[in-house]
């Protein structure tokens, strides 16, 4: 296979994983386009508040983007643009270059949220995709239980959510996500709630389980660390309403190991890079708060 | 096996909290009997004393009342055949208002346009005393069983479908919205997230329903029938038997605790994905 072509495609995965690096994500297909997109939201006032204006961004086939910004800017409304369950006001939204109206194939979005559901156990949580989509029972579970294993939860299939601790869960909502082979991966601050270590832990998961898959991954965070060390490129985006600001590339080789990354001298420059252009907007917020408050 | 070497092969972790049930059940026990004692004790004794046992009866005659209808038979026949008429009218009645409480609820629950037309009707059909229905039933179904199952049907409905309502409402987005990305269609999301989450609603409401299907088929017997504990506790009235009263309450009551229990059962299984809240707690 020649190094231009782009190796990527519904066939791909998961079974030839591709060794890292053979082409440059730059030249791949885009995956998700945004185009002036502008969302207003009714409040409860009778007023309008307005998530996203005029934002633009490109996801190409393979590529890890990680959006950050202020405190309730807007990257959240972003994500569900994507997936098709909240529609534009303006501007286009295009998934695979077709637009965007209802919830694209091959889509996986991983919640802030806990989304697992209570009254099944691990396997059937993780087996719910392959159920809704139509595969027989024997079937979907059997899938399950590799990925179950996948995620490092073998040994718990028929444990209940409640039974787990908040990594666990988080581990179910990844393997959940991840069997339904999706192209386009929607994470929206998915290890927010975990402690440092566990966060560690699940995100160098998520590249492990990743890598090769060609799908193309929008990561929301607030943490700057998670932003640089996962992603191929950073988006900085404005308070509110959202626009974008800044396209920040992180050029650091890839398999990465999250906890030895962040103290390599190229990702400090990244980081401050990220950083100055992310403080402005940043105070911007604080300020906005404080008046509020005041 | 013996019990004795199942606790022994039973995780060391269990057998702490063991010492202090054991410790502690017999005392509520011996406390509970005491206090039965202690109350139809006082109450044989009134009612033999200066209370007027044809108004108050005492439990001894209560208790010969209640061995006389299952050894002799009652005024009507069987008792046992009286009891399984009740039964009868009171389950297809709870099965019924249940499932068309289910079903309704939920409908409502998800469809808001329907919940805001039916809104009014519900409100209203609510407030209405539906016991007085049962006269009604009795006008347009006969003396038969079917006007108790209605009336046993009106009582069970409203008690299920408002919690179904709220339970089909209070389904959490989050959890909707990741089975549409999973690629649930709407039948299957109304199956496999917004049912089993309304579930625990639901059953809340079963508990309470069967009382009021049994409340209904013996107010329904009550009204006009030719068999039933309700026609027994009726007669009992109106020939100044007041221990064929208290029979006739306590034969019932045994009644509910029963289905109560099959209930508990029920929803134990159904509901086996909770966490184990507070069960060492104390639970009425």
């Amino acid at each position: 296979m020649s190094p231009t072509t782009p190796p990527y495609g519904p066939e791909s995965f998961p079974h030839n994983r591709l060794p890292e690096g053979v082409i440059s994500v730059a030249e791949a297909p885009p995956a998700i386009e945004l185009r002036g997109v502008t969302k207003r939201f009714q409040t409860r006032d009778g007023g309008g508040h307005t998530a996203t204006r005029d934002m633009s961004f490109t996801v190409r086939q393979g590529e890890f983007v990680s959006v950050v910004g202020p405190t309730g800017c807007g990257k959240s409304t972003s994500l569900s643009l994507i997936s098709g369950l909240a529609a534009a006001g303006e501007g286009e939204v295009f998934v695979q270059s077709r637009p965007v109206t209802g919830i694209p194939d091959r889509l996986g979005y991983m919640f802030q949220q806990d989304a697992v559901l209570p009254w099944r156990t691990v396997l059937d949580n993780v087996a719910a995709g392959p159920r809704y989509r139509g595969a027989t029972k024997q079937a979907a579970r059997d899938q399950a239980k590799d990925w179950v294993a996948r995620v490092g939860l073998a040994g718990f299939e028929r444990y209940y959510p409640h039974q787990l601790s908040g990594g666990m869960r988080k581990r179910v909502a990844l393997a959940q996500t991840l069997i339904n082979e999706p192209s386009i991966l929607l994470m929206d601050e998915p290890f927010g709630a975990l402690d440092v270590q566990t966060r560690e832990h699940m995100q160098d998961l998520l590249l492990d389980l990743w890598s090769g898959t060609g799908a193309a991954v929008v990561f929301v965070t607030h943490d700057l660390t998670e932003a640089i060390a996962l992603a191929d490129t950073v988006v900085v985006m404005t308070a509110a309403p959202a626009t974008v600001k800044d396209v920040v590339r992180v050029d650091l080789e890839r398999p990465r190991r999250v906890e030895e990354i962040r103290l390599e001298e190229a990702f400090l420059d990244v980081y401050r890079r990220v950083w100055d252009s992310l403080r402005e907007e940043v105070e911007i917020t604080r300020s906005r708060g404080a008046a509020r408050v005041a | 096996m013996s019990p004795d070497a199942a606790t022994l092969d039973a995780p060391a972790v269990r057998a702490t909290p063991r010492p202090r049930r054991v410790l502690r059940a017999p005392k509520i026990t011996l406390t509970r009997v005491l206090l039965v004692v202690l109350w139809l004790g006082s109450w044989e004794l009134s009612a033999s004393t200066f209370l007027d046992p044809f108004y108050y009866s005492k439990p001894s005659a209560i208790g010969a009342r209640i061995v006389d209808w299952f050894t002799g038979g009652t005024a009507f026949g069987s008792i046992w055949q009286q009891m399984a008429v009740t039964l009868e009218e009171a389950v297809v009645g709870f099965v019924i208002g249940s499932v068309a409480g289910v079903v309704l609820g939920v409908l409502l629950g998800r469809g808001r346009f329907l919940a805001e037309v039916c809104a009014p009707f519900i409100k209203a059909a609510n407030a209405i005393p539906r016991i007085v229905l049962a006269s009604l039933f009795v006008i347009w179904f006969g003396l038969g069983m079917s006007s108790k199952i209605a009336t046993a049907v009106v009582l069970v409905f409203f008690a299920v479908f408002f919690n179904a309502f709220q339970g089909a409402r209070e389904v959490d987005k989050t959890i909707i919205d990741n089975a549409r990305i999973l690629g649930a269609r709407p039948r299957q999301i109304l199956f496999t997230i917004v049912l089993p989450s309304a579930t625990s609603w639901i059953l809340a409401s079963l508990h309470v329903a069967f009382g009021f299907a049994l409340i209904g088929a013996i107010v329904g017997e009550y009204t006009g029938a030719d068999k039933g504990l309700g026609l027994l506790i009726n007669h009992a009235q109106g020939t100044f038997d007041s221990a064929g009263i208290y029979a006739g309450m306590i034969i019932i009551t045994v009644m509910a605790l029963l289905a109560e229990w099959l209930l508990t059962l029920l929803e134990r299984r159904l509901l086996a994905w909770r966490p184990p809240s507070s069960a060492t707690e104390a639970q009425i």
